[in-house]
């Protein structure tokens, strides 16, 4: 059944030439309330084994389920930030399946009442335009059981295969995001697919709502996927690719199933309805169930639990407490600081913009907290498979000493090229700044006697670069300074030498 | 309502994951036949004006606030099981889930 066999893949661009892809996107996004969405057992991640279970989510008889109502207001500012309408009443329905990971023989979620319906998610793609996913619905619904397979080697029956359940996961509050089909994305599909799962994961961790992380499976991604002959207008045969757990994934999954199905159709073979695994080691899907008689779910009104039916009020209150959105925090940002498209994207790249607010409202300038966050800790960072804010918090290293570093520059004491080397005292853990360049001695040279000293026999010895100064070439200055700062064994204050020598041949500085 | 047939049956067992051998299915198929009959006499109730419900009582917004409260210990939650192993519920595997 789930043999792997190799895949015939038709090349990229022969796909883009031949098909329009339509993709659909499926986030199951795990709340981090303190309790499960139907009982009151912790949710703690990586407690013992069945630890975390009572009568509710075991599914026992007689046991009755209650919402938690933080589960249910972390939905609705879910649905507001995807910019969904929020139902007026809804229910909860039972989704009924026989498989072990679910002891009640049904999981509790949403069908045709969900409780957020109808947004959508502007997406940002790499070359600067928007492209906005139509959000279907998100809806409320509970955790699985993990199950842990073992082979027949144990030998308690011989050849049988057993699993191993763990009901703590069981009921944990998910809430479902699903995308309308997205037709015409055409080459950028992957990149598409990408960026939308990135964008819903800053906006989910905006909102505070779940910890977002995909390698401990509390955010998962379902991929559905056909391809149409250009110019036809019914979808083809999907295929739903399950739990593609990381960014990447999500675009290598989506690039590989496309270019599965164009080998398929330009075979004049047939996709197959079918459920796929993602293998993130090799890159590629294998088949899963087909999807057959296992698709009927017989959802039906959940009738121990009533119905939930937000007033406009409170929905109202969720909207006006939410958060700013990522991308137009990053806006505003952007045109607050001053940074160019280019600075900015490496700002995100490198996951600056936190570090740089901080160091912002620490009293730091923006061109100084983007220089000092990137350069040679970002190196350092990288040499260590980290990224900047993680590395600098791994060194205990805090905005203020930025904002230190930058004081003593602005105030004269160390020039440009003392305060890199306090940076990298810093770096190298040798303490604040101020005690780096005070065990290194790192200090200007304040002799104003000596500067203009400097200055004036600079000047004596370049009277042709001095003249085309007096004629108002002031661009010419910078050579006379590069000589003062070697008179002054790179000691000398720029700023001041340049000023000083403006001064001596009569330009304004 | 449309009578119940064999293949209902059949597919209503795959679902549930019963097995019924021939003999049994041919008498799941009248029994629950019977059962089906039975409960249809409730669509003959009048119900011009009768809201839709799924529920009995005229109640929404029943929540609990997010707060712990005590799970039962492992031993009382697996005293159930009908296999233990490694402090999990040992079931037989289901092939095609993965
Ligand atoms: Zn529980």
């Amino acid at each position: 059944m789930s043999t792997s066999t190799t895949d015939a893949l038709m090349g990229y661009d022969e796909v883009i030439e031949r098909f329009d892809p339509v993709m659909g996107l499926e986030v199951h996004v795990e709340l981090g309330t303190a309790t499960k969405m139907f009982c009151g057992c912790a949710t703690t991640f990586g407690a013992e084994p069945n630890t975390q279970v009572c009568p509710v989510c075991l599914g026992l008889p007689g046991a009755l389920p209650v919402v938690n109502a933080v589960g249910v207001e972390s939905a609705i500012r879910i649905g507001l930030a995807l910019n969904c309408q929020i139902a007026e009443w809804c229910r909860f329905a039972r989704k009924n399946y026989f498989y072990p990971d679910m002891p009640k023989n049904f999981q509790t979620s949403q069908y045709d009442e969900p409780i957020a319906f109808n947004g959508f998610l502007d997406v940002e793609l790499s070359d600067g335009s928007t492209y906005r996913v139509e959000i279907e619905r998100a809806h409320m619904e509970e955790d699985t059981g993990k199950s842990l397979h073992v082979g027949g080697a144990t030998g308690r029956i011989h050849g049988a295969t057993h699993s191993l359940v763990d009901y703590n996961r069981a009921g944990i509050p998910l809430i479902e995001i699903v995308t309308k089909p997205m037709v015409g994305a055409g080459e950028r599909a992957p990149e598409i697919a990408r960026a939308y799962v990135a964008t819903l994961r800053d906006l989910l961790k905006g909102l505070g709502v779940s910890d977002v992380k995909m390698e401990q499976g509390s955010m998962r991604c379902d991929v559905n996927l056909s391809l149409m002959a250009k110019g036809a207008e019914a979808f083809g045969t999907r295929s739903e690719t399950k739990n593609v757990n990381s960014l990447r994934s999500v675009e290598r999954a989506v690039r590989y199933e496309m270019c599965r199905h164009g080998a398929l159709l330009a075979a004049g073979e047939k996709v197959v309805q079918e459920t796929r695994h993602w293998h993130e080691d090799t890159g590629m899907t294998t088949a899963g169930r087909e999807k057959s008689d296992a698709e009927d779910y017989r959802y039906f009104p959940e009738p121990d639990l009533v119905p939930v039916a937000p007033s406009r009020e409170w929905v109202e209150e969720l909207r006006a407490a939410l958060p700013e959105p990522p991308a137009q925090r990053r806006k505003r940002l952007q045109t607050a600081y001053g940074f160019s498209d280019l600075e900015m994207r490496d700002v995100l790249n490198a996951g600056l913009l936190d570090l740089i607010e901080e160091t912002v409202a620490a009293g730091g300038s923006p061109a100084a907290a983007r220089k000092w966050w990137s350069g040679e800790i970002a190196r350092r960072a990288s040499a260590q498979g980290q990224d900047v804010p993680t590395y600098a918090a791994g060194l205990g290293l805090s905005p203020a000493a930025v904002v230190e570093l930058e004081g003593m520059v602005t105030s004269g004491r160390l020039n440009d090229a003392m305060a890199r080397q306090a940076w990298e005292g810093v770096l190298d853990g040798e303490g604040t700044p101020t005690q780096v360049a005070d065990a290194r001695g790192l200090q200007l040279n304040q002799d104003t006697g000596a500067l203009e000293a400097a200055v004036d026999e600079v000047i004596a010895a370049n009277p042709d670069v001095a003249d085309k100064i007096r004629d108002g070439k002031v661009q010419a200055v910078g050579a006379l300074i590069g000589q003062v700062m070697k008179a002054m064994k790179g000691q000398g204050d720029a700023a001041a030498a340049r000023a000083l020598i403006l001064e001596r041949l009569g330009q304004p500085s | 309502m449309a009578e119940l047939t064999r293949a209902d049956v059949e597919h209503l067992s795959r679902l549930a994951r019963i097995d019924l051998s021939d003999v049994e299915l041919d008498r799941m198929v009248g029994e629950l036949g019977v059962i089906l009959e039975s409960v249809a006499t409730v669509q003959q109730a009048p119900t011009d004006g009768v809201e839709a419900m799924s529920h009995p009582l005229p109640l929404a917004n029943v929540a609990r606030p997010d707060e712990v409260r005590a799970s039962l210990t492992p031993q009382e939650a697996l005293s159930g099981a009908p296999e233990v192993d490694e402090q999990r519920f040992s079931v037989p595997r289901i092939l095609d889930q993965d």
